[in-house]
């Protein structure tokens, strides 16, 4: 269970990679969030943006047309 | 690579990017502001010039528009189809105007930001947003019709930012 829930479904790009990390910023190294997205573009653009920014998805899923994705927030 | 960043990335210099936003039809305003908020969510230093069409980008008050005319590429869904405007139907009073909302309410339905939801992202990211005095004096623009927390600069203060930046684009 992740510590906080972010459900960016129905929202386009950037929006889910634009609000994951206006949530992560506030967020203590080492705690996770849950997005949820509906964006398919979102697999591939999550990947990316925890490559750069050191942030690590310690989980990825998908049901149906929901994508999860599960980051552990790095250390500052 | 070295992860990027401020409070979300690790400590390392951040990278920067500039960007030459030339273009103010609601189409071509949406490059710069995605790959900007997008780049500052990543941890990049990020600088907008925002010159000639693109100036009017920075007004409090949008009404962006877009144009069929002499757009081939612009094909819009249409019951299951996609369809292109001639030039001469485009030309018509008012086609302008219904394609803009027309675009307007593909982007709302969608769920892709509005300009004005993506600028506002970048003001809350700290965007540095340079309005291009030249371009405010020959158009005859006044900085109190434009939004808060930008600065005024020329083609000096973009080159010394393109300077040391990673990336520069012009859009």
């Amino acid at each position: 269970m992740a510590d906080r829930v972010l459900d960016a479904k129905g929202l386009n790009c950037p929006l889910p990679i634009i609000r994951t990390k206006k949530v992560l910023k506030d967020m203590a190294a080492g705690t996770t969030l849950e997005v949820l997205a509906t964006d398919p573009g979102s697999v591939a653009d999550f990947s990316a943006f925890c490559r750069t920014t050191g942030n690590e998805i310690v989980e990825q899923g998908q049901d149906g047309a929901v994508f999860r994705f599960v980051i552990r927030r790095a250390a500052a | 690579m070295s992860p990027q960043g401020d409070g979300a990335g690790s400590a390392n210099a951040p990278k920067s990017m500039t960007i030459i936003v030339t273009k103010g039809s609601l189409d071509w305003a949406y490059p710069p502001f995605i790959l900007g908020t997008t780049a500052a969510a990543m941890g990049v230093d990020v600088t907008m010039f925002f010159t000639f069409y693109g100036l009017p980008l920075l007004l409090k008050k949008l009404d962006l528009q877009v144009t069929p005319l002499g757009n081939p590429a612009m094909k819009m869904p249409m019951m299951g189809t996609h369809m292109v405007m001639p030039n001469i139907v485009g030309m018509i009073p008012g086609v302008d105007a219904m394609a803009s909302k027309m675009m307007k309410n593909m982007i709302a339905k969608k769920g892709v930001a509005s300009i004005e939801e993506l600028r506002e992202m970048a003001v809350d990211a700290d965007v540095n947003m340079i309005a291009c005095q030249m371009t405010m004096d020959l158009f005859e623009y006044k900085l109190e019709d434009m939004i808060g927390g930008i600065k005024l600069g020329g083609a000096a203060t973009y080159m010394e930012n393109a300077l040391k930046s990673d990336i520069n684009l012009y859009i």
